[in-house]
């Protein structure tokens, strides 16, 4: 399907299961490849399928040559000496003949021979109807070896591959070669798991055997046919995400011209370009992979240089840290969540990202058996013929070499790639370090500050509220409440370019990183200089200007600018024009400067320097943004941007968001110098008690944080992968200008273009000159509303007059509101502003005809804040409300006092954010809608922090932690690292709660559409896409007015994407962000949303008048704060909030019936009521053009436009359901049962219905301790143990796999190997990543080691292990946990509270721990006895052979061991003891005690 | 910024005045400010609103949050800068304006909680004249267009200051032989020193404004001539036209307008004239609850009146905010006590006067009955009173501007007697009107407003298209040539 609307198919992400299966011995079995194919339907419930239940995302097989089976179908020479073209060609015969003729033509033109085509045989009944719609005739192509490649077997290789390019250019898009190989041969299409080997049945043939397997089952976020993009591709099998992809792309394209092989000689010029357009982020890896490797370099080498692991010095052995250093000099990382299966048929391995983000667990077994896959226990075998068990680590190779016969380990493959050269040498020699270079003095200002901060757009805002908070707390500002100011394109204050470019940010389909907790996989250093051939290596390639940080104080720049060798000359190009010029000089400028640009490479320069410091009465600066990206992309268009890095010089930035664009439109490096000048002036003020050194110091450290934070939002951890990579959307600006100097950047409105920048550059230009004597600094208001500045949607007399409205005015004072509202937002501020209805002709139906408002107003709810956020007094105020008008309100992220949930106070809407506050089996169980916030409108891909004093004792015992201690909200959910990992979440809260319907909450951006298709496909019931423009209690300012953007688009994405894919019937679409009035809802129905959110609107209802001080706990009115003074003052009524909705759905009955529209959801989807309001002529003049976002999708007819349907419920068959009639005595009368079962990994989520049931019957306390014993045997599924209830014990013999044990809520898990492994335990993998998990109370106990992430934001579970992966007990804020063995990198990250012992034999563990949150001590008697209960038990419950040895030798273990006690929590407790309490633990396990 | 938690760690504490009783003996100001610490934590009250609707109150959209927060940090002198920004008189506003802001202040959700705005503008804006750096800023440019402006109230000398700081020559005509209008003549010298207005006036002259005293154009010069000589002509003449009692004995000596009254009082203060009308001795009944009637009743104080009683014909309002008429951050119809009041005297709401009765020509009792409290103020049988009457004073507001001038320069009045003027430019080509005039009786802050954005208005119409049509013209010459007309001091 072709892009329409808002709705473009580039943009579709995937995620899904992978395996691969080996013999050591290399010897090819049919067996391999029929038992990877059982592997892969065990994986099938991490694929997925569309609205056509039969037709999956994808499924592929990828496997040598099976020469036997081949041979038997035509007659082809000896395995090397042919190779096979695996075709999808298109149905229709002519145009199948040209291609097939094309084929073979170039075949011959390569000086091979064809031998003949073979037609594959394929069951077409097995494969789903829109499948088979789309199907391609599968036609494999054989070809013998001619010339020099009839005796070289990689020469043969190369040629097949030119083959297979010089095709595919010459072909177009309709010919599709799944691979072209001597050694290896792929099948795989549009199908499910199980479909794969019934389709192709070849797969079934005894005498199709391999020595190797790797499969994949694909769930893409929407399922629009493609064949195509299954997996795997030639080389690569791919579980994850790309989020530098565009970058990784358009650099690719930039290298292409220096690109030179020996290898491939002139045959080079016949595949480029490397990268075929259209393909996935994993097609694109594949490209360039295939190519790395095909000139020369190894399978191994080529992923190093790729996926680089993250590492500081002197982590890694000298010469992969110098190998890794040299390779930066070449390509950049590609990032993001990847667990990456390869192969070119002679070694099978996978790696996986720096970060660890996604799932791989192998074996090995004692008869030649090598298996790696997502999950655990897809391959069977008894336990005692596993020799040995891991897991995939974070940046770590897993290779097997089938030659060799062996496993080699990471340190063994690294280090022979990284002895091939002395690289290191090679870097330390070539690179110089920015640092190293002569110091130089600073340029002076050109011309007054002033006048150059009034030419640049600077305001008073600028300096007090971003600038000063920058240098005082080296940290970018932070405020509160959302974005109620209008659009860029729709302002009068001529906002500066960079605000019309909206951050993207990781929402399901990939996470956001941390970047504060794991900040040891991020990197700011960058390069600057000329890159060199990329299929070649040499010292020379290491010549490169390394700087630390992209942001340059105005003396490093000097030393740059005079730099001056044979390697490094750098060249000043003047961004500024003649003011004389007028308008027109903008883009004429652009031109002179790209001309500069190549002259000056021509001449040798390999640093531009881009600068307006010719600014002046004279000349006027063009934006800093436009020169940059202008730059870029016309060197990349020449093929000549590797030759240099560009640095900008410019009055312009002075914000993180600034820099960030720079950044991603192409910078290596900033100076913005008239910030740096005016932090002097601040100083100067008395402002800032700081040196100007200082001030200058901790504004550029704050930045570089901010841009940390920016990148890592989507994903990214290094700034070399994040320049240019383009991770915005534009808004607002016109497709021409975007299509000239921010190619590829998505811009779906329409908006202004090169004019009206340069008219808004004059504009600043003309206010600075010439200057009014000690002229003043505008205003503006952009943060803060300001009479005549920036526009602000709720001002004092919107806030007086709804105020006014719920209290006395009735709704004759409400309409004024309405139309003042309604006015102002036409008028200036949203894309909503500018439509207007198609009222009916006919005059449309009675008023009295419309559905009731008190039917409307059940469609509205109240926006996700917590009780933490918000005072308790508004927090029920606005439950009540909502309840009392059968709407529904949202806890938010912070639990909620169990007292409420059964009275007039509950919030119907639980929500299970990242940081899992207060959610239980008990809170889940109370929830009517349980809503997974992936993001928030106000700061996407973000965390949150609550600081401890804000946690008093109330808010901690709702959120099941500790007064006085800080909480750690994650930036991503810790068990969504991908869409597969969403549907397993939603799977879970299935079981915990089966009658509860499910919300993921999303923030608009570019692909929200596919991202709720991924919803729906996941098995969500509700979707909610938030505005850019959502509040929030505490935000950094850049994150509130840059990141996301409105929801009209976003929704309207939304609606055309799910109607296109028929899934939007079977889920429903709601709205928030920013509506005030009934017009806002009919608009927001219209473009396809069910059910309107508000937040900010009932807020103010209840007396919010929008202080932005929510972050400060000093709301004067009592709503936002925990004061018990401020709380006192709060005067909000439930009957505020009920009258505000029942005007707003008044509204609505009045605009439905001009509309001529009786039932609410007969409104739905109606975007032909919509049209642009004519009537506004300014946005007109601005070039917006709606049409986008007013498409209709080209559906069928009758394809529904709202929720129709439910969605089919994955729990029928659930092992949980025997085990509760098994268990129903125990259940109903505490009756003790105990019982064994048998399960396998599609088991998942075992023991969740179990909970649920218990908890529902016997509420929050349970059953007895021990009341429900179960033993379970085999490999448990994903999320064992989730939830469990008090009273349920379960023992597993054998292994689990990911977040098990999440949020544990009072039940007692085990997990140990059968006692017939033949395995040490100790040394082999028991559980998966992000065990336990939000767990709250309960006990658990791991047999063996775990992976990433263990006991991440556990807030009050006991938990023992015998070794675990990187960041352990990170955000923990209670329980405790004993480590008897070996832990990762950055154990205790954010962990606030809680304690952990870890037994250090080595007294290396200092090291691997993050000291910023936790102190290390020594054991004291308290200690030492919990210690050894939790010692003994996991002995008991386990028969752990190292808590033996522990307790053998108890005294002498004790001493080994070291306490990890946060500062924070240590505090806290002493509070606490001092003051009478028992001062342990959170509300729940003291009520246990 | 501001201090966090500012608004709670101090109280409000309003500005100081003199002892009632011992203030009445003189005619110096009775309201001060605290000490600059005082000051500074007052400031520190502040809460640097998200929506400041303080700013929002204020007619000449002072910024206040931010000037607030520059005392907080010690930084006066910037802070007098940020007040002159929108402001070109804090100390007229910080004395005489009833600070709107105050009401509108978000802790004035807590009636009686405001930030103390009015004192702290005060504060700024001496300090800023006590250290000298309130200096004439004249333009570096001429731009060689004349403008006219007829009245030297708050809203004339503001437009005239606007319109010189930008280049323009401004002559002003003031009728009286003082410039300042109501504020020197009707507002007593015991809440704003005359000595104040002179000040400024001087700096106004040093900007280049041009004064003509006691030059009342209309009987004096016909306002054609004016036309004539400028390219523009601004009308600011305020609405000074009082509004009557119509009963009988109103006629009787001893009756007098309120506005009479104070200009006859602020002449023998100023040591200048008056002794026309006087309080002295008498018993004063002042007509009118309003602010006019409060300065009465302060004088007559000062006088030594017999006694001294202020009726208001409305009824008593409400001794809180009326949050269903009147909501935060809406201006309170709640009751207010007068600064004079707490000198001394009595007041009376729902009173209707009957009749005044006197002997020989002069009152000397006053009649009134009790009414309903609002229109249409039916009267309450059986409750006329008459009490003893020497002085009456009639403070009932005004009517709008005296139509003279207006009739003169042929501009058209809307239905309550203003002048026609949307955007400040009248019907008539190169003439603008301001104040009082233009919008009726009002605050001196909406007169300073007024005077600003008029002063802006005047200078995009010159730019528009007599910059074109005059600018160099045979006009200037002849102007350069005539007679400036004599001064009156």
């Amino acid at each position: 399907m072709k892009a329409q609307g808002l709705y473009d198919p580039t943009r579709e992400h995937d995620a899904c299961g992978v395996a691969f299966v080996a013999r050591l011995d290399g010897g090819a079995r049919h067996e391999v490849v029929s038992r990877s194919l059982d592997a892969l339907e065990r994986l099938e419930h991490r694929g997925a399928a569309g609205a056509d239940a039969e037709t999956g995302d994808g499924a592929g097989i990828l496997v040598q040559l099976p020469h036997a089976f081949l041979a038997g179908q035509l007659d082809l020479p000896a395995p090397g000496g042919y190779g096979v073209a695996v075709c999808f060609l298109p149905e229709e015969q002519r145009r199948r003949t040209e291609l097939e003729q094309l084929l073979e033509q170039t075949v011959a033109a390569e000086g091979q021979e064809v031998i003949g085509w073979r037609d594959v045989p394929v069951d077409v009944r097995q494969a789903g109807t829109t499948a088979q719609l789309h199907a391609p005739r599968i036609r494999q192509l054989f070809i013998r070896a001619g010339g020099e490649a009839a005796s070289d077997r990689d020469a043969f290789e190369r040629r097949l591959y030119v083959i297979r390019r010089r095709a595919e250019r010459a072909a177009g898009a309709d010919l599709v070669v799944p691979s072209c190989s001597s050694r290896t041969i792929v099948y795989k299409g549009m199908l499910t798991a199980p479909q794969l080997r019934r389709y192709f049945p070849d797969l079934d043939d005894e005498r199709f055997a391999s020595a190797l397997a790797l499969v994949h089952s694909r769930f893409s976020t929407n399922t629009f046919p493609s064949w195509e993009l299954a997996h795997p591709y030639r080389m690569v099998a791919h579980n994850g995400e790309f989020n530098t992809l565009r970058g990784n792309a358009n650099w690719m394209g930039a290298r292409e011209s220096q690109l030179a092989s020996d290898l491939f000689g002139d045959d080079l010029a016949k595949v480029l370009p490397v990268v075929r357009p259209g393909g996935s982020d994993s097609a694109t890896f594949d490209n360039v992979l295939e190519l790395l490797v095909l000139a020369g370099r190894s399978l191994p080498h080529a992923l190093m240089m790729m996926m680089p692991e993250a590492h500081r010095s002197g982590d890694l052995p000298p010469a992969l840290e110098g190998f890794y250093a040299y390779h930066g000099c070449l390509i950049e990382p590609w990032d993001g969540p990847a667990a990456l299966a390869f192969t070119d048929g002679r070694v099978i391995g996978a790696t996986l990202d720096r970060n660890g983000l996604r799932p791989g667990r192998w074996l090995e077994t004692t008869d030649g058996w090598v298996v790696l896959a997502s999950e655990a226990g897809v391959f069977d075998v008894p336990p005692e013929r596993v020799a040995r068990k891991g897991r995939l680590q974070p940046g770590k190779l897993f290779l097997v070499d089938l030659e060799a016969g062996r496993i080699v380990p990471d340190a063994e493959a690294k280090a022979r790639v990284a002895a091939r050269q002395p690289y290191g040498d090679w870097f330390a020699r070539g690179s110089v370090r920015l640092r190293d270079l002569p110091e130089r003095e600073a340029r002076p200002l050109g011309e007054p500050l002033r006048s150059l901060q009034l030419a640049f757009g600077y305001t008073q805002e600028d300096m007090k509220v971003m600038l000063a908070p920058l240098a005082a707390n080296a940290e970018e500002a932070v405020g509160s409440m959302g974005n109620d100011t209008s659009l860029a394109v729709l302002s009068d204050r001529h906002p500066l370019l960079y605000s019309y470019f909206k951050q993207l940010f990781a929402q399901v389909t990939n996470p956001p990183i941390d970047s504060i907790r794991e900040a040891v996989v991020m990197s700011v250093q960058t390069l600057v200089g000329s890159e060199r051939n990329l299929l070649a290596e040499s010292p020379e390639h290491a010549r490169q200007l390394v700087i630390d940080n992209p942001i340059l104080e105005d003396a490093q720049l000097e030393s740059l600018r005079a730099v001056e060798s044979d390697v490094f000359r750098a060249a000043t190009i003047d961004t500024t024009w003649a003011v004389d010029e007028g308008p027109g000089g903008l883009e004429r400028a652009v031109d002179r400067i790209c001309a500069e640009a190549d002259g000056a490479l021509a001449a040798g320069a390999n640093i531009l320097v881009l600068s307006d410091r010719a600014v002046g009465p004279k000349r006027v600066p063009l934006p800093s943004l436009a020169a940059t990206a202008a730059v870029h992309h016309h060197l990349v268009r020449a093929g000549t941007r590797l030759q240099a890095g560009l640095v900008v010089e410019s009055g312009e930035p002075r914000s993180v968001q600034s820099v960030a664009v720079l950044i991603g439109y192409g910078a290596a490096a900033v100076n913005p110098y008239l910030m740096l000048a005016t932090l002097d002036e601040l100083v100067a003020d008395g402002l800032l008690e700081l040196s100007p050194a200082d001030a200058r110091a901790r504004a550029v450290k704050a930045i570089g944080k901010g841009l940390l934070k920016a990148i890592s939002k989507m994903g990214i951890s290094t700034v070399p992968s994040y320049c240019g990579a383009q991770i915005f959307e534009a808004v607002g600006l016109s497709q021409e200008l975007v299509d000239r100097w921010f190619t590829g950047t998505p811009s779906r409105i329409g908006g202004i273009g090169a004019h009206q920048l340069a008219l808004d550059s004059l504009a600043r230009h003309a206010r600075a000159y010439p200057g009014e004597r000690d002229a003043f600094l505008p205003v503006v208001g952009l943060y803060a509303w300001r009479s005549g500045g920036e526009h602000h949607q709720w001002n004092p007399e919107t806030i007086a007059l709804l105020q006014h409205a719920v209290r006395h005015g009735g709704f004759e004072t409400y309409e004024q509101y309405s139309e003042t509202v309604n006015a102002a937002s036409a008028r200036a501020s949203t894309i909503r502003g500018l439509l207007r209805f198609r009222l009916a002709g006919d005059g449309g139906v009675p008023l009295d005809e419309v559905e009731p408002a008190a039917e409307i107003v059940k469609r509205f709810s109240t926006g996700a804040m917590s009780l933490g956020s918000l005072s308790r007094e508004a927090h029920e105020t606005l439950a009540v409300a909502m309840n009392r008008i059968g709407g529904r309100s949202n806890t938010g992220e912070g639990g909620e006092d169990p007292e409420r949930f059964l009275d007039e106070r509950r919030s119907k809407i639980k929500q299970v954010a990242s940081g899992r506050f207060g959610v239980n089996i008990d809170y889940l169980t109370n929830a009517d809608e349980l809503q997974i916030k992936m993001a928030q409108g106000a700061k996407p891909g973000e965390g949150g922090q609550l600081p401890g004093h804000k946690v008093d004792s109330y808010i901690a015992g709702v959120r099941l932690t500790t007064p006085g201690v800080g909480l750690i909200s994650p930036p991503p959910h810790h068990d969504i690292y991908s869409i597969e990992d969403l549907k397993q979440l939603i799977y879970d809260l299935r079981c915990a709660n089966p009658g509860a319907r499910v919300s993921v909450k999303l923030v608009a951006e570019v692909g929200v559409g596919t991202v709720a298709a991924g919803v729906a496909k996941a098995n969500a019931d509700h979707v909610l896409i938030s505005g850019h423009d959502g509040g929030t209690g505490a935000s950094p300012i850049s994150s509130i007015l840059h990141a996301g953007i409105p929801w009209e688009i976003g929704l309207a994405e939304t609606q055309q994407t799910l109607v296109l894919n028929d899934l939007r019937s079977r889920i429903w679409v709601q709205t928030d962000g920013q509506l005030k009035t009934g017009r806002d809802v009919v608009i927001a129905a219209l473009l396809g949303a069910d059910e309107m959110g508000f937040a900010t609107a009932p807020l103010i209802a209840t007396g919010c008048v929008m202080m932005r001080a929510c972050h400060l706990n000093t709301c004067p009115v009592g709503i936002a704060t925990q004061d018990p003074e401020l709380r006192e003052r709060f005067r909000g009524r439930p009957e505020h909030v009920t009258r505000f909705f029942f005007f707003v759905a008044e509204e609505v009955r009045r605009l439905m019936a001009q509309l001529g529209v009786r039932r609410f959801e007969d409104l739905v989807g109606r975007v032909d009521l919509l049209e642009p309001d004519e009537a506004i002529a300014r946005w007109q003049a601005r070039g917006i053009d709606l049409s986008n976002v007013l498409r209709a999708p080209d559906a069928p007819t009758g394809t529904p436009l709202r929720r129709t349907c439910p969605q089919v419920s994955p729990l029928p068959g659930a092992l949980d359901y025997d085990l509760i009639a098994a268990a129903r005595e125990a259940l109903e009368d505490a009756v003790p049962f105990e019982g064994t079962f048998a399960l396998g990994n599609a088991n998942r989520t075992v023991g969740g219905l179990l909970s649920h049931a218990v908890t529902k019957r016997h509420g929050r306390a349970g059953l007895p301790p021990g009341t429900i014993r179960i033993r379970l045997e085999g490999s448990a599924g994903q999320s064992f143990g989730a939830w469990l209830a008090p009273g349920i014990e379960l023992t597993l013999v054998g292994e689990a796999n990911d977040y098990a044990g999440k949020g544990l809520s009072g039940g007692v898990l085990a997990v140990r190997p059968s006692d017939a492994a033949a395995f040490a335990a100790e040394q082999s993998v028991i559980v998966g990543n992000t065990v336990l998990y939000g767990a709250t109370s309960g006990r658990a106990f791991f047999r063996g080691l775990a992976g990433e992430r263990f006991c991440v934001r556990n807030s009050g579970a006991d938990a023992v292990v015998e070794g675990v992966g990187d960041h352990g007990c990170e955000y923990m804020t209670g329980g405790r946990v004993a480590v008897l063995g070996p832990t990762g990198r950055n154990f205790a990250a954010g962990m606030s509270g809680g304690v952990a012992y870890v037994l250090d034999d080595d007294a290396t563990f200092a090291s691997r721990c993050n000291t910023e949150l936790v102190a290390l001590d020594p054991l004291d008697e308290d200690d030492e006895a919990a210690l050894l209960r939790l010692v003994s038990e996991h002995a008991a419950r386990t028969s752990s052979a190292v808590a033996a040895r522990l307790l053998a030798e108890w005294g002498d273990a004790l001493t080994r061991f070291v306490k990890v006690m946060p500062h924070d929590f240590k505090r806290a407790l002493a509070e606490a003891v001092s003051a009478g309490g028992v001062g342990f633990l959170t509300r729940e396990t003291e009520a246990a005690a | 910024m501001g201090k966090l938690r500012g608004f709670m760690d101090h109280e409000r504490r309003p500005a100081p005045e003199r002892d009632p009783r011992a203030r009445v003996g003189d005619f110096r100001e009775f309201v001060g400010t605290l000490p600059v610490v005082g000051v500074r934590e007052q400031a520190a009250r502040c809460m640097e609103c998200g929506v400041p609707f303080c700013h929002h109150g204020c007619p000449l959209g002072n910024l206040i949050p931010d000037w607030n927060d520059l005392v907080y940090r010690d930084r006066w002198r910037d802070a007098i800068d940020q007040l002159h920004r929108t402001n070109n008189f804090p100390e007229l506003t910080g004395r005489l304006c009833p600070a709107p802001c105050e009401a509108a202040c978000v802790l004035e959700i807590n009636e009686g909680d405001a930030v103390s705005i009015k004192q702290i503008e005060l504060a700024i804006v001496n300090r800023a004249w006590e250290e000298g750096w309130i200096a004439p800023q004249p333009s570096a440019v001429r731009t060689g267009r004349t403008v006219a402006v007829i009245g030297s109230g708050p809203a004339g000398l503001a437009c005239a200051q606007q319109l010189a700081r930008a280049g323009e020559s401004v002559t002003v005509f003031e009728r009286d032989e003082a410039a300042g209008g109501l504020v020197r003549f009707g507002v007593p010298e015991f809440k704003l020193e005359k000595r104040l207005i002179d000040r400024r006036v001087e700096q106004l002259a040093a900007e280049g404004v041009e004064l003509v005293l006691g030059l009342d154009v209309g009987v004096d010069v016909h306002a054609d001539e004016l036309r004539e000589r400028f390219d523009a002509v601004v009308v600011a003449t305020g609405a000074r036209v009082p509004r009557d009692l119509p009963v009988p004995g109103r006629e009787l000596a001893g009756v007098h307008f309120a506005m009479d009254y104070l200009y006859d009082r602020a002449r023998v203060v100023s040591g200048t004239a008056g002794g026309a009308i006087s309080a002295a001795g008498l018993h004063v009944v002042v007509i009118g609850g309003g602010d006019t009637g409060a300065d009465c009743v302060g004088h007559a104080h000062r006088e030594g009146a017999a006694s001294v009683t202020q009726i208001e014909l409305l009824g008593e309002p409400p001794p809180s905010r009326p949050d269903e008429l009147t909501p935060w951050p809406r201006w309170p119809m709640k009751l207010r006590t007068s600064y004079a009041l707490a000198e001394g005297g009595a007041r009376d709401f729902a009173i209707s006067t009957t009749k005044l009765t006197g002997r020989g020509g002069r009152v000397e009792a006053i009649h009134w009955q009790r009414n309903a409290g609002e229109p249409p103020f039916e009267l309450v049988a059986g409750t006329e009173e008459s009490r003893p009457a020497g002085l009456v004073l009639l403070a009932m507001g005004f009517l709008g501007p005296e139509p003279e001038l207006l009739a003169q320069l042929g501009i058209a009045t809307d239905a309550r007697g203003n002048a026609e003027a949307t955007d400040y430019a009248t019907p008539v080509e190169g003439v603008f009107a301001a104040g009082d005039a233009r919008r009726g009786q009002s605050l001196v802050v909406w007169a300073i407003r007024e005077g600003r954005d008029c002063a802006a208005a005047v200078r995009a119409w010159l730019d528009g298209s007599v910059g074109v049509k005059r600018r160099g013209s045979g006009v200037r010459n002849r102007l350069s040539g005539a007679q400036a007309p004599a001064s009156g001091t």
